[in-house]
């Protein structure tokens, strides 16, 4: 029996050493930094023990900034997405021709590096004294006047984000989603036939409420992946994002560590934590909703 | 209202590795369901009866022939224009929805001039809970049912619409035997409520022949015999039909007409008064055996089950096409015990004979 | 019941609508490919066009009459390129492979062996799935640093050779082979390890090939951490690379060029996908979270 024991414990040795090392101390030591007030980086010490870490954070007025593109990024993004994943999908589950070449270029973007596509993105929309770009050329063939997505006024800048983190989240989606519809039993489909339901009302009254938990799963992810935005906006406006005001929480934390602003650990982990409970909170919020209305 | 098939085929086109294939699921069905009756389509899985449901439901269009629902010709109507009801395999009732809600969906769909009010709906929903005896479980959702409310749930959701024409596919085969017993006879009770024309579709020969007005038995996308559950067991018209009806099934053996006698092995079994000489099978009905010290046909006997209600003889020949020959007496037989033969006499209407060639039925005077 | 002439009217329109909603459906389905395939497009098209006859366009133009390789030469030869690639290359192969050792240990201890407090370890190791990165990277960025292994493979690979979500999508995958073969292989005096390499993992290959997708497309696209342990560019993977470019660039603007760097970072992925299209879907579809 001893034995067995410590085999059982040697096979999983390697597992719990690197989860201690870079999970669990971590967790616990996050903590202890958001509360160590002064920490200096270099020395190692601090002055006292308080909130004052996440008072400093929540005055800058760059993570003010960052919360509310945060913000601003999971509530467009997040619905629509969904949204407009959930037509493409229920479109790409009525045709058979070209249905797998659709599939395919549909899921192009999970595989492609978001920092290098978002470098085209940003060539796209960007309006430099030399040219106006091509989504300008778009606009202005429309009648409208151009403007520069890139660095131009706030609005325009939220639009092209938004916009790419879409582009970026849309394959997850879609593959989910089809999956959900195909799963849906054609009986179901055959019965509603012989009733003469018509095609609205089926998609409502049937498939929604069938495919529903797998939307709410989407929804929930959703929610998780956009508060934790960052690499995406590195891709579109660079590294220096406060610059840009399109830094995001995730964002801060990590000019909070490193770069330019950085050597600050502490208030990197109080704003960490303040993402980790509002994330929390959301999804808890989330789940309880979804529990409501998910009906089998 | 009465339904006729007429000519009707479907073929169906794959590409097996982009070779084009055609499959004939149905082949030339012609054949009239009477009024009111119920009517079961029976044959073993992939013989095309699935397929004539669809057809019948609108849910596939046939690629040659028609279908008439009385004297309107039905079909390039989409189903819901021909007031057809239809019971899943699986029920495929909606599982978010209650009971009522499920009851209800068929006629929240009904527009225009057939369009009910909140009130009609609900008297309508509640008839046909009633005629099912589903009353008190309108509220719950599918998933807390067992499979035998299920399918009266199925089954109200498809008479809800007072349709044309009731259609079942395979309404009993997910349900264990004793349900299965008491849902026929349910089945067969609704139907003589309703007096809808309801056609069945079954695997089960048993089924069929217990509850239906009529049996088609098909075999391959063809219709090899219509016609009532007795008459076809007593008449089959080929070999096909005489194996696949009847349990114990019937016991075929390999013979010959000479003389208008019919001989198995050596042993000259039946006077066949008008048929021809030839190589033929023998089928015999396992009542068709009676035994008796002078029989004609000897056996081997292999052993006697007893189950009270009636006695099994298992025998063996080596004419015989099955590996053993069973056949039913009453319980007060008398078998002879111990020995290793036994020889019977057979009862000349439970005794077929087929053409070794074509498999059809050979008539003889009995 | 509806008269013959209604009914033949209501199907006239039945089938305009189907033609119509037929024609929509293909008609959106293709807009939302354009707008998918277009960035591509139009990396693969700047990337042939000349640093010349690109900055003379005011109007960007849809093709270009003279294609020329010479961005891909310069995207390999006036910034690193080749050498990002061999990084991302090592960094990815390291990891995946220790991190699949690690992995199938711990699936299979959990799955198949008995020990006193596997239970609740396990219990442990999910609650850990609930946990963000983000809120670890900042103590692993401080223990890397401390370590002084800032700048090396060691501190690049180290903190991602673990993850409890693969964990336990081995573990169920495990435990699916049926206990008869664990017993057999006892009486035949098979060791544990000879059984987990010998039966184990052939039988759950599918899933196994599945994690090493995931986790080779997860290291080829890594950013954030590798941004904050290497500020030498020799240890720059791809991400950083392009993003190095993006920001230095060629020493002056090149859009061109660095179309070019962009291409050849995404072929690989690219091409890795077409080749391995079912397992990929497959797989993300099981259980992948990007990121």
């Amino acid at each position: 029996m001893d034995n067995r024991n410590q085999k059982g414990w040697l096979y999983l040795l390697p597992a719990l050493l690197f989860l201690g090392v870079f999970m669990v101390y971590p967790l616990a030591d996050v903590l202890i930094y958001s509360f160590e007030e002064g920490y200096n980086f270099a020395s190692q010490t601090f002055f006292g023990v308080g909130w004052y870490n996440y008072s400093y954070v929540l005055h800058d007025p760059y993570f003010l900034q960052a919360v509310k593109n945060t913000f601003l990024i999971v509530l467009i993004t997040v619905p629509l997405s969904t949204l407009i994943a959930l037509l493409i999908s229920a479109l790409l589950s009525s045709i058979k021709p070209l249905r797998n070449l659709f599939q395919t270029i549909y899921f192009l973007p999970y595989v492609t590096n978001t920092l290098a596509v978002g470098l085209v993105f940003m060539i796209l929309f960007r309006k430099t004294p030399y040219t106006d770009g091509l989504v300008n050329l778009v606009i202005r063939l429309f009648g409208g006047s151009a403007v520069d997505f890139i660095d131009g006024p706030y609005w325009a800048k939220m639009f092209v984000m938004c916009f790419y983190t879409i582009w970026v989240v849309m394959p997850f989606k879609i593959l989910i989603l089809t999956g959900a519809l195909a799963s849906v039993r054609q009986d179901y489909y055959k019965a509603a036939k012989i009733d003469g339901t018509p095609r609205l009302r089926v998609f409502f009254r049937i498939t929604l409420p069938m495919i529903s938990p797998m939307i709410f799963y989407l929804v929930i992810t959703g929610f998780i992946g956009a508060f934790k935005a960052y690499s995406d906006e590195v891709a579109i406006f660079g590294t220096d994002l406060n610059a840009a005001g399109m830094n995001t929480i995730v964002g801060y934390v990590y000019d909070m560590l490193y770069g330019n602003s950085g050597g600050y650990p502490s208030y990197a982990s109080a704003a960490a934590l303040i993402l980790f409970a509002v994330v929390f909170t959301i999804t808890v919020i989330n789940l309880l909703i979804s529990q409501k209305n998910v009906h089998y | 209202m009465k339904v006729v098939l007429q000519n009707l085929t479907k073929v169906f086109v794959g590409y097996h590795r982009k070779k084009k294939e055609e499959v004939i699921a149905v082949n030339d069905f012609t054949f009239e369901i009477p009024d009111g009756k119920l009517i079961g389509l029976l044959g073993p899985s992939g013989c095309g009866k699935s397929t004539t449901l669809n057809l019948i439901s609108g849910l596939e269009k046939p690629t040659a022939g028609r279908i008439f629902f009385g004297e309107d010709d039905v079909t390039d109507l989409p189903p819901e224009h021909r007031g057809v009801g239809l019971v899943f395999q699986n029920y495929a009732l909606y599982p978010h929805l209650t009971v009522r809600q499920n009851i209800l969906f068929p006629l929240e769909n009904l527009r225009g001039r057939e369009k009910l009010s909140k009130e009609q709906m609900q008297e309508r929903a509640m008839n046909a809970a009633k005629l099912v005896q589903i009353e008190e479980l309108m509220d719950r959702k599918p998933g807390e049912l067992s499979g035998g409310q299920q399918q009266r749930v199925a089954i109200a959701r498809a008479l809800v619409k007072e349709p044309r024409v009731l259609l079942l596919d395979e309404p009993l085969s997910n349900l264990d035997a004793r349900l299965r017993l008491r849902t026929r006879e349910e089945i067969r009770r609704i139907q003589r409520e309703t007096k809808v024309t309801t056609i069945f579709v079954t695997h089960d020969q048993e089924e069929a022949m217990s509850i239906c007005d009529f049996i088609v038995v098909m075999k391959a996308g063809v219709v090899h015999q219509i016609g009532k559950p007795q008459e076809v067991y007593d008449h089959p018209v080929n070999l096909f039909v005489a194996k696949f009806l009847g349990t114990p099934p019937i016991n075929v053996f390999e013979g010959q007409v000479k003389d208008e006698t019919l001989y198995i092995g050596e042993e000259a079994v039946l006077a066949v008064k008008g048929a021809k000489d030839g190589e033929v099978y023998v089928g015999i009905r396992p009542e068709g055996f009676v035994p008796a010290a002078d029989g004609a046909l000897t056996c081997s006997l292999k052993g006697v089950e007893v189950t009270g209600r009636d006695t099994t003889i298992v025998s063996s020949h080596p004419l015989s096409l099955n590996t053993e020959i069973r056949s039913v007496m009453t319980a007060e037989t008398v078998v002879p015990a111990g020995a290793d033969r036994v020889r019977f006499a057979l009862k000349p209407n439970k005794v077929k004979i087929f053409s070794r060639e074509t498999e059809e039925a050979i008539p003889f005077e009995e | 019941m509806l008269t013959q002439n209604e009914l033949q009217r209501q199907e006239k329109s039945a089938a305009v609508r189907n033609g119509v909603v037929g024609g929509l459906t293909y008609f959106f389905l293709t807009v939302w490919a354009l707008i998918v395939l277009f960035p591509f497009y139009w990396m693969v098209l700047t990337s042939v066009k000349s640093y010349g006859s690109y900055n003379a366009e005011r109007i960007p133009a849809f093709f270009t009459k003279q294609p020329t390789l010479q961005n891909y030469a310069d995207a390999f030869t006036s910034v690193p390129l080749a050498k990002y690639f061999l990084n991302t290359l090592i960094f990815t192969v390291a990891t995946t492979a220790v991190m699949m050792a690690v992995i199938v240990l711990a699936a299979y201890a959990f799955a198949r062996l008995e020990f006193v407090g596997k239970n609740i370890t396990f219990a442990l190791f999910l609650s850990l799935m609930m946990i963000p990165n983000e809120l670890v990277v900042i103590t692993n960025f401080v223990t890397i640093t401390n370590l002084g292994l800032r700048n090396t493979f060691t501190g690049l690979i180290l903190p991602s050779v673990t993850s409890v979500f693969y964990i336990y999508l081995l573990k169920e995958n495990f435990e699916q082979v049926p206990d008869e073969l664990y017993r057999a292989a006892k009486v035949d005096g098979t060791s544990d390890l000879k059984y987990l390499f010998k039966v184990m993992i052939p039988i759950s290959r599918p899933t196994i090939v599945t994690i090493v997708i995931l986790k080779v497309i997860e290291c080829w696209n890594a950013y954030v951490w590798p941004r904050l342990i290497t500020d030498d560019p020799a240890y720059f993977l791809v991400s950083n690379g392009i993003q190095e470019i993006r920001e230095n660039g060629f020493g002056r603007e090149n859009v061109p060029a660095m179309m070019a760097a962009v291409v050849a970072v995404s072929v690989p992925l690219i091409v890795l996908f077409l080749i391995f299209r079912k397992k990929i879907m497959e797989g993300v579809s099981r259980g992948g979270i990007k990121g």
